[in-house]
């Protein structure tokens, strides 16, 4: 076993790390499902008013306080969004564009205000800019767990609801369920989700958790339910790897190190998950043109064969001509060499063998 | 005011201007998130473009820095292009991805320099006039004043030269590419602007602002303006006003000017958002509250119309019976009869009503209109 796990702050770290990448992963599957992916954004960033106003308010910095104002601003957004798109003729994204960037510049102003003050008692509200893992306590983590926790019980609760929304709301409300509530619920929890993490992350970079597990999950599975857990795990993972890294090395930012490290899992999956990954995409691709050339050079020696009679030979520029490319006439006629179906005889003659005719009379039938 | 002052102001307002007309173009497109995610991944080209020639202020960083936020356009187009992820989930994995790759090296390899992450979210407008642009000797005022307002003209000199194919492209695609004007070229081209309008910038306000310079401006001028040429004076007057305003709020609130120049555009799109003439959500509502008593109205009209100058007339035609006839409780018809007096529409002596020449053209047009 690695000796961090017995490091009681770095348990704590990882403890904190993936619990908002188990809650965040979770809900991001469905953000990016119904594509909220940059509501995720949004949000996260419209948060940071919501921290300092609470901590000017409350004037502590008891988690419980801060994160429930981050989610009170959260809410606001969602809100300021749906009625700039649905009362002028403002678009989604430059809606999305609007309240990210006006939320966080009220953020900065009252940020800055509070910093100017003499006594240190602010210090700290700068982490939830860019996430510090390394500051968490044990009741930062009990407080995320507190409030992601009833998240995923909801999630579990309302799934089918859920899926229904995420999939077919239109079939949701034939039967007569709440589709309009579901998602203002929905969006409810991905906002708390979003604010679980505000400070192992931070504003900056928390969308990142939420977009990036779903579309990595998302390559490996068709399944909603398959793809909410990998989510979860995925997030979790770049959570605790991201978080044990940047605690145990020097100037390593929380949040950006967290980032990289589900990018990575997003590139991983992109490339290689099966059936969906670009390598295997590349590799059936190539397999399919292979396939087709084949046929087609056995084709077209075939049909030389059967107009010259037996024994003769061919030679591969005319092959080429008929059946493939330039140039791909050889490497196929390897091919079929190495399957028996072809000779060579001479330099550049092929002829087709008993077992070539046999083969490609039967694909012929196949194909008539 | 002193000389500092006045040239920080000048700053945010030419670097207002130089970000409000390539915005209005990614608002119109809905591209608005793209400034989002270039003004991000910008950083990225900052850093590695520092670490090369060691200067903050070499045009190289610009150079650097508008080639990563065309990459981050590009990456996201291939990202989308492999039909894995969708467009808004591609975005949202390759900004946060090259900024954290930016902020990571900011945070490990520039450690002497003034590149810290606050420079990084907040800009620096407040010391931008402390670096001086000084040529054999003579002062010629704040570098960035000199970057920012060639950046402007850049922005100026594309958009005469290319509007014709900006607003083609923008409005009709499908016209612009039959027409031989190449789309996807003028999508690069105004993305090349978008970035390096966006270097400038971040310099003045940091990163997450920009797009508060890019899109809410151009934004505001949209809920009060159906031409691009208004749209676009508009959005770099509002753009100005945003900067001036925010850096005096800043100043009383002695609090950072970014933030505010942010907050100030927040404030004149929700003013724009309530009180646009027409289209804001005050006039909507003040139509919806004139629709709603204009169509009882128009009932009364037709209603005296029908029974005008017939037996019944000295019945029908009287407040009290509206109640039995439409419907309306006696409020109510008192209500709409003295709306439609005011209009001029009838006319009552006591409890009798008549229609007035108006009353009754407009009772036989809405009659037409039905049929």
């Amino acid at each position: 076993m690695p000796d961090f796990l017995g490091d009681y702050t770095l348990r704590i770290v990882a403890l904190g790390a993936g619990t908002l990448g188990i809650v965040a992963g979770a809900l991001g599957a469905f953000a990016v499902l119904r594509r909220q992916s940059l509501l995720g954004d949004a949000i996260s960033h419209a948060a940071l008013p919501g921290v300092v106003l609470a901590f000017i308010l409350t004037g502590t910095k008891a988690p419980l306080g801060l994160l429930l104002g981050a989610a009170f601003a959260g809410w606001a957004a969602t809100l300021a969004i749906m009625a700039i798109t649905r009362m002028s003729r403002i678009k989604y994204d430059a809606a999305l564009g609007i309240v990210l960037s006006v939320f966080f510049g009220v953020g900065l102003l009252l940020l800055t205000d509070v910093q100017k003050q003499p006594d240190a008692t602010q210090a700290g509200l700068d982490r939830f800019l860019f996430g510090q893992a390394a500051g968490l306590l044990r009741s930062d983590v009990i407080t995320m767990m507190a409030l992601g926790a009833p998240v995923l019980v909801a999630l579990a609760l309302l799934w089918k609801e859920f899926k229904l929304l995420a999939f077919d709301p239109g079939f949701g409300a034939s039967l007569g369920l709440p589709m309009r509530g579901l998602d203002v619920l929905l969006t409810g929890l991905l906002v708390v989700a979003i604010v679980v993490g505000l400070q192992t992350v931070g504003v900056v970079l928390m969308s990142a958790m939420v977009v990036a597990p779903a579309a990595a999950a998302r390559q490996w599975t068709d399944r909603l339910g398959a793809m909410v857990v990998l989510s979860a795990g995925f997030g979790a993972l770049a959570g605790v790897v991201g978080a044990v890294i940047s605690s145990r090395v020097e100037r390593m930012p929380t949040g950006p190190t967290i980032v990289l490290c589900v990018t990575v899992i997003v590139i991983v999956s992109l490339l290689f998950a099966p059936r969906r990954g670009l390598v295997w995409a590349r590799w059936r691709a190539r397999r399919g043109r292979k396939r087709l050339r084949v046929q087609a050079v056995l084709a077209a020696l075939h049909d030389l064969d059967a107009r010259h009679g037996d024994g003769h030979a061919h030679s591969e520029a005319v092959l080429e001509v008929a059946g493939t490319g330039r140039g791909a006439a050889g490497r196929t006629l390897a091919e079929l060499e190495r399957r028996g179906w072809a000779e060579r005889r001479g330099d550049d003659a092929w002829l087709l063998t008993p077992a070539g005719r046999a083969e490609a009379e039967q694909r012929f039938e196949e194909r008539a | 005011m002193s000389a500092p002052q006045l040239e920080i102001q000048a700053i945010a307002a030419v670097a207002a201007a130089a970000c409000a007309l390539p915005g209005a173009f990614l608002v119109l497109r809905r591209l608005s998130l793209l400034s989002d995610a270039i003004g991000h991944s910008i950083l990225l080209g900052i850093v590695l473009a520092f670490l090369v020639v060691r200067e903050l202020t070499s045009p190289l960083l610009v150079v650097g820095a508008a080639l990563v936020g065309l990459l981050t356009v590009v990456a996201v187009e291939v990202v989308r292009g492999t039909g894995l992820v969708r467009e808004d989930a591609a975005i949202g994995l390759v900004f946060p991805a090259l900024f954290s790759l930016g902020v990571v090296l900011v945070a490990r390899y520039t450690d002497s320099v003034h590149l810290d992450t606050d420079a990084v979210l907040l800009g620096e407008l407040a010391f931008t006039p402390f670096d001086r642009l000084i040529v054999s000797g003579w002062d010629l005022g704040p570098k960035a004043l000199w970057v920012l307002s060639g950046i402007l003209a850049v922005n100026l000199v594309a958009l005469l030269l290319f509007y014709k194919e900006l607003k083609l492209t923008t409005f009709d695609p499908a016209l612009a590419l039959a027409l031989g004007l190449a789309p996807g070229l003028v999508h690069y081209g105004l993305m090349t602007l978008v970035s390096v309008t966006a270097v400038g910038a971040f310099t003045a306000v940091g990163a997450i602002l920009v797009v508060a310079l890019m899109i809410v401006p151009p934004a505001t001028a949209y809920l009060l303006t159906d031409r691009l040429s208004v749209l676009l004076a508009g959005s770099v007057g509002i753009g100005v006003a945003s900067a001036i305003g925010g850096y005096w709020l800043a100043h009383a609130l002695d609090a950072s000017i970014a933030g505010s120049m942010a907050a100030t555009a927040g404030g004149l799109f929700a003013l724009a958002f309530l009180f646009a003439p027409g289209r804001g959500v005050v006039a909507a509502a003040r139509r919806r509250a004139r629709q709603r008593w204009e169509f009882p109205q128009t009932m009364l009209a037709i209603h005296l119309l029908n029974h005008e100058g017939r037996p019944e007339a000295a019945v029908e035609n009287r407040i009290e019976h509206l109640d039995a006839h439409l419907g309306w409780d006696p409020a109510f018809a008192a209500e709409v009869v003295s709306r439609a007096e005011r209009r001029g529409l009838v006319r009552s002596d006591g409890a009798a009503l008549e229609l007035t020449d108006r009353g009754r053209a407009g009772a036989r047009s809405a009659l037409a209109r039905a049929a």
